[in-house]
């Protein structure tokens, strides 16, 4: 399998309060990876860095032959202006806890936002891509919606095609399902799975261990900015090695 | 620990059907207030009527030419002004979010000068520019002597908009800043840039958010526009003055004047409500947001009336 990113010694403070303590990160095309760790562990953060909302302040992301937000040249990386960045960051789709839809557009407009303003695509040609991702993900019906007017399971699956739109070589997630209630974590998960199946390269930030356990190749867990165990869900989630995993996942498993 | 005794203990054998008629609560309060309140209208009614003033030349030159000419003139300076104070609002108020250090600067020092001095004095300095510069003389372009270009109606609508762009500005950042940082992250990872996100995402919403306050300006400049008859422009409370002083008829033509312009803002307060109430629809989203705008609508009153 080829690589399709690749984190490098991410570290990241806020003021003196080193959030990331150098965080290395493979994943190929293909994989999904699923990230645990307690509340605060830099999980959010991580994510973050990696798709360049939070610049680390050391370490880098490797994606698609170039290093986000950088140029090497004769060793040093140079910051790149931001139209350069922002191309390499559609590279990498991003689903929020709390959907961050456009609140002024539909459920369409949302998704057309991006192929025609950034990707250049022609309206027709948009909304007929944007209509069979809303199809897949089962919101083709209140495409005229508002934001506004739908609940947060919804929400989130429009949220998902829109990133989907862009066709970023790897998808994020940062804790999908926890501003949901518990009866609409199912159909955003259901989506997910068939994203997974379907082949969609995704590191995945949640709290669902089940959705873990079926879905990860991989599955790491965080502990105050490190990655303390990393391996098969089966494994992992069964037979930590590390103490301090063992306390997390006895604590969120039982 | 004494309990009031209720007046009248009701066995539970007596209690009266679901369906017993009931009177509703008699408010005198109200209704005396309310007679009270026509009475002082019929007195200060009867008091208008009385006094000294010939309604008769009122009705006359309600529709006068001069007058309504006038009034076209303070209906056209109010337009001008607000279309240019709100361009220069959105300018600055842009430029005030910039990253750039420099735009921010230049915003701020617009916004301090321009919100610190009084209109009536920026109007005097307007008028009185070609004082500076007696030439405007911009190569290739303009050479012309500075009073031509700046005339009583050019220095009214500079004056006035110029002074409403620089509070326009504050409105403008204040919204910008109160769209949510969420969708602006979102637009980050979709790859649009910033300059895209500001014109496709941010701004409509700022726009909506400012709508009442865009409102509220349209009837302060109404009213501004009087402060132009300082000025020798011939709008309709300079044209007035200029009847007043020859016929003495100084209070009627005042009263004119009222009429017209408690027109004018009516008409612009009706506008203003169809125009929200058509807004308000489809952007019901984010109760914070609502709030924002309503402080700023308020704000905005309380200085308008300032
Ligand atoms: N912008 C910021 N400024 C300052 N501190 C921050 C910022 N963002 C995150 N932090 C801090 O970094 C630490 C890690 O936060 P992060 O959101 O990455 O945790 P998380 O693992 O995602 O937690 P959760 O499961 O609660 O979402 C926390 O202590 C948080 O307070
Ligand atoms: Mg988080």
């Amino acid at each position: 399998m080829s690589l399709a990113v690749k984190a490098v010694g991410i570290r990241k403070r806020f003021g003196t309060h080193e959030v990331l303590k150098g965080l290395d990160l493979d994943v190929s095309y293909g994989e999904v990876v699923c990230i645990l760790g307690p509340s605060g562990s830099g999980k959010s953060t991580f994510l973050r860095c990696i798709n360049h909302l939070e610049v680390p302040n050391a370490g880098y992301v490797w994606i698609d032959g170039s290093i986000v937000g950088y140029e090497p040249r004769a060793g040093v990386l140079h910051e790149l202006p931001v139209r350069r960045l922002r191309a390499q960051q559609r590279q990498l789709g991003m689903v929020f806890q709390h959907f961050n839809l456009f609140a002024h557009r539909t459920v369409l407009g949302n998704v057309i936002e991006g192929p025609m303003v950034v990707r250049g695509l022609r309206r027709a040609e948009a909304e007929a891509r944007a209509m069979e991702l809303l199809h897949q993900v089962g919101m083709a019906d209140r495409a005229s919606s508002y934001p506004s007017r739908l609940s947060g399971g919804q929400k989130q699956r429009v949220a998902i095609a829109r990133a989907l739109a862009m066709e970023p070589r790897v998808m994020l997630f940062d804790e999908p399902t926890s501003a949901l209630d518990p009866e609409l974590v199912g159909e955003v998960l259901e989506v997910m799975r068939g994203l997974a199946r379907g082949g969609t390269t995704m590191i995945v930030v949640t709290h669902e261990i089940g959705f873990a356990r079926e879905v990860a190749d991989r599955v790491l867990v965080m502990i105050d900015g490190e990655i303390r165990e990393m391996g098969k869900p089966e494994q992992v989630l069964s037979n930590p090695g590390d103490p301090r995993v063992r306390t997390f996942l006895s604590r969120v498993l039982s | 620990m004494t309990t009031p005794k209720p007046s009248q203990w009701l066995q539970v054998s007596d209690l009266p059907g679901p369906d017993a008629p009931r009177r509703q609560l008699a408010h005198p309060g109200r209704w005396i207030s309310g007679a009270i309140g026509l009475l002082i209208l019929a007195l200060l009614v009867r008091a208008f009527a009385m006094g000294q003033i010939r309604w008769d030349v009122v009705g006359q030159f309600l529709t006068a030419r001069v007058i309504i000419v006038g009034f076209g003139w303070t209906l056209l300076i109010s337009a001008c002004a607000l279309a240019l104070g709100v361009l220069l609002g959105l300018g600055f108020g842009i430029m005030r979010t910039a990253a750039n250090p420099t735009l921010r600067f230049a915003a701020w020092l617009y916004v301090w000068i321009f919100r610190g001095t009084p209109v009536l004095l920026q109007l005097l300095i307007w008028f009185n520019i070609g004082l500076v510069f007696p030439r405007l003389y911009i190569p290739g372009l303009v050479d012309e002597r500075m009073v031509d270009v700046v005339t009583p109606f050019v220095a009214a609508v500079l004056g006035l908009g110029v002074n409403e762009g620089s509070y326009l500005t504050e409105v403008v950042r204040g919204g910008i800043g109160s769209v949510d940082r969420g969708q602006i992250e979102a637009a980050n990872t979709l790859g649009m840039t910033p300059g895209q996100t500001m014109r496709r995402i941010v701004l409509p919403q700022t726009l909506r958010l400012i709508l009442p306050v865009l409102g509220n300006s349209a009837v302060g400049m109404l009213k501004f526009s009087s402060l132009a008859a300082t000025i020798a422009m011939g709008e309709m409370l300079n044209a007035a003055q200029r009847i007043y002083f020859i016929n003495g008829a100084v209070i009627e033509l005042l009263f004119v004047c009222s009429i017209w312009y408690l027109t004018g803002t009516t008409l612009l307060s009706t506008g203003q409500f169809y125009l929200e109430r058509h807004f308000g629809q489809s952007a019901a989203s984010a109760g914070s947001r609502r709030q924002w705008f309503k402080t700023r609508s308020r704000q905005a009153i309380a200085s308008g009336e300032a």
